[in-house]
């Protein structure tokens, strides 16, 4: 395909509530990408829809997604105007840790969502794009799915486990035209961290992960840390012995 | 958090939330006083509330425009310089603009801001055909001059104390290019400024520099600067390969605060001089990009650094036509004889009265800054009965630190705006440290 068909390719935003989301959306619209907002309750999307048109003069639409419908996803793609040429998965829960390691149903609500979720939807996408024999998905995870945390293990083995899902993915579509990014945000200033005491050299704006997104995608990459400082943070958090690893708190 | 406006004084610990759609504003609305803050630019305490200030910055959509009409709608969390960035390139530029363009829509209407037209155009309110207002019950009301009108027009120059702005539509200036037509015209003291400005009033753009420390025969000199919107036809071939200027600018930064003292009467006074003696060399008319001409100092990034840790005050009033003359004399000697002037004083004539309790009225507008050292805030005093003894009224915005009977004194609509308050269930909701200061 020529540059300029990619540049005027659809982009599919997951979770388009999300501040990673809007941001990602705003980044690709800029780039003249026309957009497709999916999230739960899309018609609260509209002004977020009209953002996207007015400034950047690029179409956009909304469309209902819940992540944890998997039963409905083939029938959503379905009811997609076009299937898209990018879909970015910004979906997430965060969860409350101290309160989801004792309660079941808010566990696997947290699990369900960054993980059994997500991958649901790729697969449908995945299945679409490997027939066409292009396309592009994107994952965000995250650096919590590296290793699991006293602090945040329900979140970060749910993320481990979209992690490998992404890497398994891309392995078996490579061959298949269809490339597969693999985002690991560090700490990032969103609704979702809001109230949380981050340290600023590590903590990036949605803005930030955003570019990296758009890099990724238009360079190809596989999985891109976002600061990158988190590469090598995770370097060696993952080659802390385990022994040692289970007396910290970090 | 520890929380300030731009004038970095005075300084309070205030609880923050950020604003994330109309639900949750009208949840934060009910449960307690708050007050709503945009991007921080008013100078004092005019968006600090220790009990919730409610951050709008994320309410930031564009949500309509309307290319006939030349009306934007928007969150009230849009920057200004978000909108120009959108719409210059297109052939659109805002109606009226302060002097950065890192305002956000909301705070704009709240300030009911000014720029170097107001002479001809009046302040923004006049270029905002609505607003949605969240009143003390939660509730969205659409307030224009047809609907709610009364509301409408407390609510520009209200700053916040009507309810929070979460939506509006501005109108927009159709321009040919981004560049702007300049003449500076050199005044050797007070009565030539005000006289080039009384024969400027058909100018689109005017605007003085004034020298705060010049003294005797050369009190009150001055820079006049007249501003037009360059048509395509008048630009030279390099500019309109430039048609809208957009390229960015070399930013710079101050990166920390720099000693208080370093900004005293020598340093200003050397500064001044030469600014003065450089302008009059280079007097004419030239082409200048538009960020360069409305928003020279967000060149300079976390520019209210310069005078130290301790901040700064703002000190803005307006004079009624026939006693501006005398009034800024007086102003100005005092400021003289402190010493204490700051670079950037700016006199400005100003057009007709807006509405509500908003600032501008026919006269003259003199801004300057003053660190907020005692001696800095001693004079603020002084200045304020100078020009409440001529008739004068205060921006709110710039304000920090004027006493409520000085307000009162100065704002003959403050007691009707109190009794809107009042009668509407506001003066509980709405509150700012401000506006418990000045008793509205």
């Amino acid at each position: 395909m020529s540059t300029n068909t990619v540049a005027k390719a659809p982009v599919l935003i997951l979770g388009a509530r999300s501040d990673i989301a809007r941001a990602t959306a705003h980044r690709f619209a800029k780039a003249g990408h026309p957009i497709l907002l999916a999230a739960r309750q899309a018609e609260r999307l509209e002004a977020d829809r009209a953002d996207l048109q007015v400034r950047y003069g690029v179409q956009a639409t909304v469309h209902e997604f819940d992540v944890l419908a998997t039963e409905s996803h083939a029938a959503f793609v379905d009811s997609l105007p076009t299937l898209p040429e990018i879909a970015v998965c910004a979906v997430g829960l965060l969860g409350k840790q101290e309160e989801d390691e004792h309660d079941t149903t808010s566990a696997v609500r947290v699990i369900r969502t960054n993980f059994e979720g997500p991958a649901s939807i790729l697969a449908v996408l995945a299945d679409r794009f490997e027939e066409r024999r292009h396309g592009t998905l994107v994952g965000i995870s995250s650096v919590a799915g590296e290793r699991g945390r006293a602090s945040n293990y329900i979140y970060g083995s749910a993320k481990a486990g979209f992690t490998a899902y992404l890497s398994g993915l891309r392995n078996r579509l490579a061959k298949r035209g269809v490339h597969v990014v693999t985002v690991l945000p560090g700490f990032v200033d969103t609704a979702m961290t809001a109230g949380m005491d981050l340290p600023k050299p590590l903590t990036a704006q949605p803005d930030e992960i955003a570019e990296a997104i758009h890099r990724a995608v238009s360079g190809s990459r596989n999985t891109i840390y976002a600061r990158r400082i988190w590469q090598p943070i995770m370097m060696v958090i993952r080659s802390i012995p385990e022994g040692i690893f289970k007396k910290l708190s970090i | 958090m520890k929380l300030s406006g731009w004038g970095r004084f005075p300084v309070r610990d205030c609880k923050v939330a950020i604003a994330r759609g109309d639900a949750a504003v009208a949840e934060f609305v009910q449960s307690g006083p708050l007050i709503a803050r945009g991007n921080g630019r008013g100078y004092g305490d005019c968006a600090l509330n220790p009990g919730l200030t409610l951050d709008m910055r994320q309410m930031n959509r564009m949500l309509a425009f309307d290319a006939t009409e030349g009306l934007l709608a928007v969150e009230a969390g849009v920057l200004l310089s978000d909108i120009i960035a959108t719409f210059l390139p297109r052939g659109w530029f805002p109606f009226v603009t302060p002097g950065t363009k890192f305002v956000t829509v909301g705070g704009m209407i709240a300030a009911d801001v000014h720029g170097k037209n107001h002479h001809r155009d009046g302040s923004v309110g006049r270029f905002i055909e609505w607003v949605d207002l969240v009143g003390a019950d939660g509730q969205i009301r659409r307030c224009s001059r047809d609907e709610n009108a009364d509301l409408f027009s407390w609510t520009i120059g209200g700053m916040g104390l009507t309810g929070v702005i979460l939506r509006a539509a501005m109108r927009l200036r159709p321009v040919e290019s981004g560049w702007i037509r300049q003449t500076t015209l050199p005044a050797p003291d007070l009565d030539a400024a005000i006289r080039i400005f009384e024969e400027s009033l058909d100018a689109t753009y005017s605007v003085a520099w004034i020298d705060c420390l010049a003294s005797g025969p050369r009190l009150g000199r001055s820079l006049v600067m007249l501003g037009e919107h360059s048509t395509q036809d008048e630009l030279p071939e390099a500019e309109l390969a430039n048609r809208w200027a957009m390229q960015g600018k070399k930013k710079i930064n101050v990166p920390f605060d720099l000693p208080s003292g370093l900004l005293n009467r020598f340093t200003v006074g050397a500064f001044n001089s030469a600014y003065y003696w450089n302008g009059r060399r280079t007097a004419g008319t030239r082409l200048v990009d538009w960020d360069s001409y409305f928003y020279p100092l967000d060149a300079i990034g976390n520019w209210n650094r310069i005078y130290g840790a301790q901040g700064f005050a703002q000190f803005q009033c307006a004079l009624p036509l026939d006693t501006a003359a005398a009034g800024l004399r007086e102003l100005l000697d005092a400021i003289a004889r402190a010493g204490a002037g700051s670079f950037l004083a700016v006199l400005k004539r100003f057009g007709p009265r807006g509405e509500g309790i908003s600032f501008p009225m026919p006269g003259y507008t003199l801004a300057l800054d003053i660190p907020a050292s005692t001696g800095g805030l001693e004079l603020l005093d002084r200045l304020d009965e100078v020009a409440l003894a001529h008739g004068g009224r205060f921006y709110l915005a710039k304000d920090s630190r004027m006493g409520a009977r000085v307000f009162q004194q100065s704002e003959n609509r403050a007691g009707q705006f109190r009794a809107l308050r009042e009668a509407k269930g506001l003066s509980e909701r709405f509150t700012s440290v401000q506006s418990e200061r000045l008793g509205l």
